[in-house]
Order: C-alpha cells, then sequence, then structure tokens
C-alpha cells in the first residue's frame, strides 16, 4: 500500500512518450497540471478543468483519458502518450495530423492536441469506423471553430488511408445492411 | 478550479481499501475512475480529508458472468465492459445504453461501480440495473452484504451504502430468453446528461419501465402485457407519479411528455 500526506511532496516516475521521466507533485496535484507544469509537456491543454471540454484528454497506458479528472500520483509508473509523441519514430507529422492540417480540420489548435489523442486510441481499437462512431467519439471534445465537420472527415480519412482504401469511399460500416453502426444496432440484431 | 489538500492512499488490495475506510469514517472517499469525484472535487463541492485510491486493486478489477449475472468489479471501468465481446448477447440493455453514457473517454477511465456509488438522478448504469433487478454488493471490514437496486437508490445522490462501505460489485442479470430489452434517452447534446432516459424489459407475461432523469432517483413500474390506449394510458399515470419538477434543462411538463414518448417508443422497439 502507498499512502501520502496532505502537502507531502511526492516524486513521479512514469514513462512520457517513451522516455522515463520523474518530478514531484502533492497528491491533489492534477495529472494535467504536471505534465505542463512539472515536466513541460504543454502541448497537452487545459480547458474547464471539470471534464467537459475534453482539451486535456491524452493516452494513459494507450487509453484515451482526462487528465485534468486524474491525478497526477495516479500517473506513478504510467505510460502516458501526448501530442508530442504523436509523430514519434517519424519525420514530419503522423498520418492522422497530416490529415487535420490537409482538411483544414482545426482553427485556433486549442482542442487539437486532445482531439488527436482520442482518435489515436479510437483508431487503434476500430481501424473501420462509421461516420456516425466517430462523431460519437468526438462528442467528447468541444471545439469552438471548426464546426467538427473537417475533423470527421480527417479521421476517416486517416482510416480509409491506412486500410489502403481509396480516400472518400464508404466505410464498410455505413454501408446499406451492415449491422456494425455501434452498440444499439447489435443490440437490435440480438432482440431480432 | 483545483481541489483542496487530502491524504491520499492507495491500498493494494480491497480488504485494505474497508479497512482504511473503516479508520477514516464519513471524511473519506473512494476514489475509483474519478470521472465523477474528480469533476466533484475540482469544483469543491466535496472536501474529503481522505482519498481512498482502488483503481490499482488487483482483485475489484474484473467483469464475469456468475449465476445468471454479468458481475462487474467497483476497479473495472466501463470501457472494459462496454468493449467485451458478446456483451450484447449478455446484457443487451447496457449494450445499448453505453454510447449514451457521457463519452468515450470518460467510459475509458469511469468505472460501473462508481457511477452506481455516485447514484445520479440521470445516469444511465443505475437505470439499467434498477429496470433488470440487479444487485449492489457492499463490503465493509465487518463483511458483505447484498441489495436489490430497488432498495439501494434512495434520493438524488443517496444511497443504501453506509459510511464504512464499499460498493465491490454490481450484479446485472444476463439475458434471458424471450425477454425483450430497449433503452432510449433525451439529452441536449449527444453525451451530456439525460434530460429522459427510459429502459424497458417486456417478458411474455408483463411489462417493467424504468425511467432517470425525471425523478430525484431513477424509478420503476412494472405492469401486465397491457398495449394500446390501456398501455399510454399506464405510461401516462407514471409520467405524473415521477413528480417531474422544472428545472433549467427542461420543464417539468416537457419531461412528463418525454417519459410518455419514450417509454411507448422504447416498449414499442422492444416488441418489434
Amino acid at each position: 500500500m502507498k499512502t501520502y500526506q496532505k502537502n507531502e511532496v511526492v516524486r513521479i516516475e512514469l514513462v512520457l512518450n517513451g522516455q522515463r521521466r520523474s518530478g514531484t507533485c502533492e497528491p491533489r496535484t492534477l495529472m494535467s497540471d504536471f505534465l505542463r507544469h512539472e515536466l513541460g509537456a504543454t502541448g497537452t491543454h487545459v480547458g474547464c478543468e471539470h471534464g467537459v471540454c475534453g482539451a486535456c484528454t491524452v493516452m494513459v497506458d494507450g487509453v484515451a483519458a482526462r487528465t485534468c479528472l486524474s491525478l497526477a500520483v495516479q500517473a506513478e509508473g504510467r505510460s502516458i502518450e501526448t501530442v508530442e509523441g504523436l509523430n514519434r519514430g517519424q519525420d514530419g507529422l503522423s498520418d492522422l495530423q497530416e490529415a487535420f492540417r490537409r482538411n483544414h480540420a482545426l482553427q485556433c489548435g486549442f482542442c487539437t492536441a486532445g482531439i488527436l489523442m482520442s482518435c489515436a486510441d479510437y483508431l487503434a481499437r476500430k481501424p473501420d469506423p462509421s461516420e456516425q462512431e466517430v462523431r460519437e467519439m468526438l462528442s467528447g471534445h468541444l471545439c469552438r471553430c471548426t464546426g467538427y465537420t473537417n475533423i470527421v472527415k480527417a479521421v476517416l480519412e486517416t482510416a480509409a488511408a491506412r486500410l489502403g482504401r481509396p480516400v472518400g469511399a464508404t466505410p464498410e460500416a455505413d454501408k446499406p445492411g451492415h449491422a456494425g453502426v455501434g452498440a444499439a444496432a447489435q443490440a437490435r440484431l440480438v432482440n431480432a | 478550479m483545483k481541489p483542496q489538500a487530502f491524504d491520499y492512499a492507495r491500498p493494494d488490495s480491497a480488504a485494505e481499501a474497508v479497512a482504511l475506510l473503516a479508520d477514516a469514517g464519513e471524511d473519506a472517499r473512494i476514489l475509483a475512475g474519478g470521472q465523477s469525484l474528480m469533476a466533484v472535487l475540482n469544483l469543491r463541492l466535496a472536501q474529503p480529508s481522505v482519498l481512498i485510491d482502488i483503481s490499482r486493486v488487483p482483485d475489484l478489477d474484473y467483469v464475469r458472468t456468475d449465476a445468471g449475472v454479468l458481475a462487474i468489479g467497483a476497479a473495472a471501468t466501463q470501457g472494459s465492459v462496454e468493449w467485451r465481446a458478446g456483451l450484447a448477447a449478455e446484457v443487451p440493455l447496457l449494450a445499448q445504453a453505453f454510447p449514451h453514457i457521457s463519452h468515450f473517454q470518460i467510459r475509458n477511465r469511469g468505472t460501473v461501480c462508481g457511477s452506481i456509488a455516485h447514484a445520479d438522478p440521470s445516469a444511465e448504469l443505475p437505470l439499467c440495473l434498477l429496470a433488470l433487478g440487479g444487485q449492489v454488493v457492499l463490503r465493509s471490514r465487518a463483511g458483505r452484504r447484498t441489495v436489490a437496486a430497488d432498495d439501494f437508490f434512495q434520493g438524488m445522490l443517496m444511497t443504501a451504502r453506509r459510511p464504512d462501505e464499499l460498493v465491490e460489485e454490481a450484479r446485472y442479470p444476463l439475458a434471458e430468453p424471450g425477454v425483450r430489452y430497449a433503452f432510449e434517452e433525451f439529452a441536449g447534446r449527444h453525451g451530456d446528461f439525460a434530460i429522459c432516459a427510459v429502459a424497458a424489459v417486456v417478458r411474455p407475461d408483463g411489462i417493467r419501465l424504468a425511467v432517470g432523469g425525471v425523478s430525484d432517483r431513477p424509478r420503476v413500474k412494472a405492469w401486465g402485457r397491457l398495449a394500446g390506449a390501456e398501455l399510454d394510458a399506464a405510461i401516462n399515470d407514471f409520467a405524473w407519479e415521477l413528480g417531474a419538477k422544472d428545472d433549467h434543462h427542461a420543464s417539468a411538463k416537457f419531461r412528463r411528455q418525454l417519459v410518455r414518448h419514450l417509454g411507448r417508443t422504447a416498449i414499442d422497439r422492444a416488441i418489434s
């Protein structure tokens, strides 16, 4: 069991974008503040600080999560991926970031880092999502500039390119008669 | 907004967690996914002196079928249930409800038992537990007790859990042959808190309809196999019994209309 007293200065070790890093925090320090202020990873943005806007989303052990709703001490020993690590091992931008740039899927860019991290996790788990599923996933992010249309386009384009399908082709799950448009459709099948 | 200072403990077992809870008393809070609690702390709506973080307790992190129920441990995330292969066959009502539960990023970290312990009146997971007649397993240093969902939810954010108890497990009954399930929800935006959510369970000999977001807790009503105008009248009576109130999200009148509309839609969809 680990216990920390309030106001105790705690040293946390974690892996940030593949590198071992450490820093100090108090038990009450939010993971978002720890990443930005202690580790200097300011690519992760902080918006509402109560889990609504999605700007602070990163991947914790490969899973997209809000860092404003997590404590720094909970990151101990975990592997954190932030937007700074998205293009790791390559020159320039990752394919997802490139698709965002090409489709004008960002304007001011404040929300973009969080959206990219959600998309990175989602596409890894669901390589061929329908437009409806992408919109459902994006509902966890607020973007006041783009109207989302171009973000959806960029995500679908990335998925299509990774599957070697021509850009603009209909995702499998959007084709008529395909049942894979989410849990509701699956459940209807079970009930049928 | 930042939380007030607190002591932090990360137990390695459920036994350690309930021992900590017993020692800390009412001023302690269990932290699992933190997707409700952390927001509450950031807004300083709660200022506990001790946080007991059970998110890494291995004996609480499980989802398994067990004697006719899907048993979900206190550290199991909503995502781990949602992405479970076969969920649509095991608990079809949950499979239908998940896309409505907040957002993908929140479900990745939030826990099922956390939502049940928090008992927000518009939350989907307590609603489904009530609709299916599920159970909650509470554990304290003294032992375990099992409480029916009907008795567990007692009011706005109020449950039968005593301060020294941990919501250790949620038990969702598995789908039964010949029984149909449907979930419907209306919210301002996708993933927002439900203004009204309904879960229908239709058996050959009866209908069970649970409603969330309208009363101070999820509420359920059971009828025989009514149909047509008789069913509409019964749902209307239920809508009035819920005691809907006006607030800045919706008027009481609108909420009653949602109960009538979504209730009928869910029942019809379950049957069809």
